[in-house]
């Protein structure tokens, strides 16, 4: 059996969706599929709270937007790739709109705003505190109006096939059966997002394991940025559920343990009762997860059973305020942490959140593997350079979406040939097969493939957390080459084919540790500090060496190579980043 | 000495065995782990092969339902603590087919839910270029609830009707359905008529409630329901009142 499509997507969150429903409308007589190792509904889009953020009001201005995402950024975004973005932000949110996504409104029907840390305007767009979910749900029911937009549904993507330097389709496993397939397509769009489950405590949902990363770097194709790792800094101990930051947008106050609001002594602002734009509680998440680590050296966070916690002081704004505009904060408090935010502190520490780094693209959403595309957080286009602004990934996998799902579309209908597999390909196809076969299935090794993940996680918050050294980076990179040898010798227990998860959380194990080493490869080359990559050794960001993006291309021996292409400056040089003052 | 509770877990493995059976696992009894803590303890320290779908872990995938003790439940959102002394039997949702161990295939509700056009329709062609289509406040509210299914499919699962007849369109897909309707941008209200009405559709509902009580997000389907079969009814009848040939 041959399965063949034109373009065919990886992932059905936000971005894959987005670039499923562009490839339909572009041309319909293109073949488009989604491949999602978990039903698309499912992806964790869906978890994203907090809104997203489009110039809407007549008081903003696109080059405000684009202002705050650089400066957020600490000037290492691509800035050309930046004022397309805000461009067609708002173009986006309003599509999302009119295919019924719930907006929050203003008492006149309009699409209400609310303020975002990092953010100057109020900007941001929000579906109450569910916003992730509501736009989620709204793309996947749009797109089931497209008949022409198949599914694979709990299929899980293992390789990537590549005939003569251009990406030809995948090789996957369909979970129900575990038969091994070959799809191909004449494009490929990576939609598979970032990989927080490589450290022990994060927001991400256990499918965020940089599976798209793994292939694509496998695959020939560099990664970017990839020593950019945003803590957010509110995540409730022990489960690492987010709180959003629309929480302190409306209101809340970070106080330690003294009761302190204590980002008055971090270079953000002086307390005020009301949100102040831009300064204090909604400063960058960059920079408060940081001063969260230095409250804890100076002895004034608490401590709990899983690690030192600060509060996040919400009981000012009143019930009224907190079930309108944070009623998913609220629930999500009381089943998790049974507190009730309207008359309870609530203890949170920093937490992994997102990746900035990803599959190198242009603003088309192409890397430079031909007949290769890649959007949303397994991309890096780059929108967020060294931070990430909170309410910008969800506009970012919309424009980035739908730009990689024309450009697809349009490098299909133009590509030569048809998509017979040929032998050089088949080739690869049976090798996987083999692969499973003889490595996964019939293994008799020493320990379990949980120990090793467990191990990777340790090292990664150890060697590669909010601040890092050489020395710390080195001991990482050391330990994480014991476990990709020690991973080589796990042992699997299960020899079912049918839905064996123990053979998925392998294969994504595997992907992790190629992510975790590339990570901490090039955080341990990045000799400065900017943004989230925070260098104890050397503390001060240096322009004159790093004001470069990290590409880290796979040598044929295996071995990174790290260049550092500098960044794309169109109209903002570099400067300080100025919070509350 | 750390409390230890019982997890009596359904295993079924098609390939080797005809009939599910039921195995015991002791696992830690902490505080905040919920049921699906429990259930990854088992798979990380001590039977790899256990098989169950699980993500976010904060009730709004709507991957993790299975049935706990007896009941549909979310087991990211159910607590160990609650059912103490235990055992807790953990068993697949019913009215599903189940596919190896604690999953089911719910392969029968993704195929109904196209059916029920859950997309905005608008007659006009092309929507208003620069501007959102307005809606007050008290006109999101109108639809807000039943737009909050995470499709965890624990309604199906409660189902009584579901149980019998898998023709049944089932509460979720009726309440997403009533989401549309109710919504003040959408006019495709009488394109979803049909399916609703149909035999399978609302009336074959015999208003049990199950659905709602085990709803994790208070989407209240049975609701959705019962305001639907008024509304249709009020349809059949302007019907039968209408002059016959004045379309």
């Amino acid at each position: 059996m041959t399965l063949s499509h034109d373009v065919l997507i990886v992932g059905g969150g936000g971005a894959g969706l987005r670039a499923a429903i562009a490839v339909a409308e572009d041309d319909a007589r293109l073949s488009v599929a989604i491949v999602s190792k978990v039903y698309p509904m499912r992806s964790h889009t869906v978890s994203a709270e907090g809104g997203a953020a489009a110039v809407i009001r007549p008081d903003d201005s696109l080059d405000e937007h684009a202002y705050d995402t650089i400066s957020g950024g600490d000037w290492l975004c691509a800035q050309d790739a930046v004022e397309v973005f805000v461009k067609e932000a708002p173009g986006e949110l309003l599509r999302l709109e009119h295919w019924g996504c719930p907006w929050s409104r203003e008492p006149d029907g309009r699409v209400a705003v609310r303020p975002f840390g990092g953010m100057k305007k109020m900007r941001t767009w929000y579906a109450a505190d569910r916003t992730g979910f509501h736009l989620l749900h709204t793309l996947f029911q749009t797109a089931l109006q497209y008949e022409r937009i198949a599914r694979y549904d709990e299929w899980y993507v293992m390789k990537l096939l590549v005939d003569d330097g251009r990406v030809v389709g995948v090789v996957a496993v369909e979970l129900m059966s575990g038969r091994i397939e070959a799809i191909t397509a004449k494009a490929v769009i990576l939609c598979t997002g970032g990989c927080g489950q490589i450290y022990p405590f994060t927001t991400n949902a256990a499918i965020k394991t940089g599976d798209g990363l793994g292939l694509a770097y496998r695959a020939g194709a560099p990664l970017k940025d990839m020593e950019f790792v945003q803590y957010h800094p509110t995540g409730l101990p022990f489960t690492g559920i987010l709180v959003t930051e629309a929480a302190r947008a409306e209101g809340g106050w970070l106080i330690n343990k003294d009761g302190y609001r204590y980002l008055q002594d971090y270079d953000l602002g002086t307390p005020s009762p009301k949100p102040v734009l831009r300064s204090m509680e909604l400063g960058p998440r960059d920079r408060l997860s940081q001063a969260f680590v230095k409250e804890i050296e100076k002895g004034r966070t608490l401590d709990t059973p899983y690690g030192p916690v600060v509060h996040l002081d919400l009981r000012h704004l009143g019930e009224t305020v907190i079930d309108a505009r944070l009623p998913f904060v609220r629930e999500l408090c009381r089943s998790y942490e049974n507190i009730d935010p309207v008359h309870e502190l609530i203890p949170v520490r920093p937490v992994v959140h997102y990746m900035m780094g990803g599959v190198h693209t242009d603003i088309h959403g192409a890397t430079p593997l031909e007949g290769l595309f890649a959007a949303g957080e397994a991309a890096c286009v780059s929108i967020n350079g060294a931070n990430r602004l909170g309410s910008n990934s969800l506009p970012e996998l919309l424009v980035f979406g739908a730009r990689a799902g024309r450009a697809a579309a349009s490098f299909a209908s133009g590509a030569q040939g048809g998509t017979a597999v040929r032998p050089a390909v088949q080739a690869q196809v049976e090798d996987e097969r083999r692969r499973l076969e003889r490595d996964l299935f019939h293994r008799d090794g020493k320990e379990p493939i949980s120990a090793i993940r467990e191990e990777m996680r340790a090292t990664m918050e150890e060697g590669a957390g909010i601040y890092r050294s050489g020395d710390s980076l080195a001991k990482a990179a050391d330990r994480l080459s014991v476990l990709q040898e020690r991973f080589r010798s796990a042992r699997l227990e299960d020899r079912s084919r049918t839905f064996n998860t123990e053979l998925l959380a392998a294969l994504e194990l595997s992907f992790m540790l190629d992510v975790a080493e590339i990570i901490v490869h090039c955080a341990l080359l990045r000799e400065e500090s900017r943004g989230a990559h925070q260098r104890v050794d050397f503390p001060a960001r240096d322009d004159h060496r790093f004001l470069a993006n990290s590409l880290v291309h796979r040598d044929a021996d295996g071995s990174q190579r790290v260049e550092y292409p500098p960044v794309t400056i169109t109209r903002w040089p570099p400067g300080e980043r100025v919070y509350g003052r | 000495m750390t409390d230890r509770i019982t997890l009596r877990v359904t295993r079924y493995r098609p390939e080797s065995e005809t009939e599910p059976t039921a195995q015991e696992y002791e696992i830690p009894l902490r505080k905040e782990w919920a049921i699906l803590d429990g259930l990854n303890h088992i798979k990380d320290h001590l039977d790899g092969t256990l098989s169950y779908r699980w993500s976010c872990r904060m009730g709004v995938c709507g991957s993790c339902g299975m049935t706990v003790n007896g009941e549909p439940k979310l087991t990211c959102a159910t607590f160990l603590e609650d059912y103490a002394p235990g055992p807790i039997r953990v068993e697949p949702l019913s009215n599903f087919p189940v596919v190896r161990d604690l999953v089911v295939d719910i392969g029968d509700f993704m195929r109904k839910l196209p059916q029920i056009k859950p997309w905005l329709i608008r007659s006009e062609q092309e929507p208003p270029a620069e501007n959102e289509y307005p809606q007050l406040p008290a006109e999101r509210e109108e639809y807000e609830r039943f737009s909050m299914c995470i499709n965890c499919m624990l309604c199906y699962a409660a189902c009584p009707v579901y149980g019998l007849d898998q023709e049944f369109l089932g509460p979720a897909a009726i309440a997403l359905a009533q989401r549309y309707n109710l919504d003040s941008r959408d006019q495709g209200a009488s394109e979803r008529m049909d399916v609703l009405s149909a035999a399978e559709g609302i009336w074959a509902c015999t208003f049990v409630g199950e659905c709602s009580a085990v709803c994790p997000k208070d989407v209240d389907p049975a609701g959705a329901i019962q305001r639907y079969k008024f509304t249709a009814a009020m349809e059949s009848l302007k019907t039968l009142l209408l002059p016959r040939g004045a379309r």
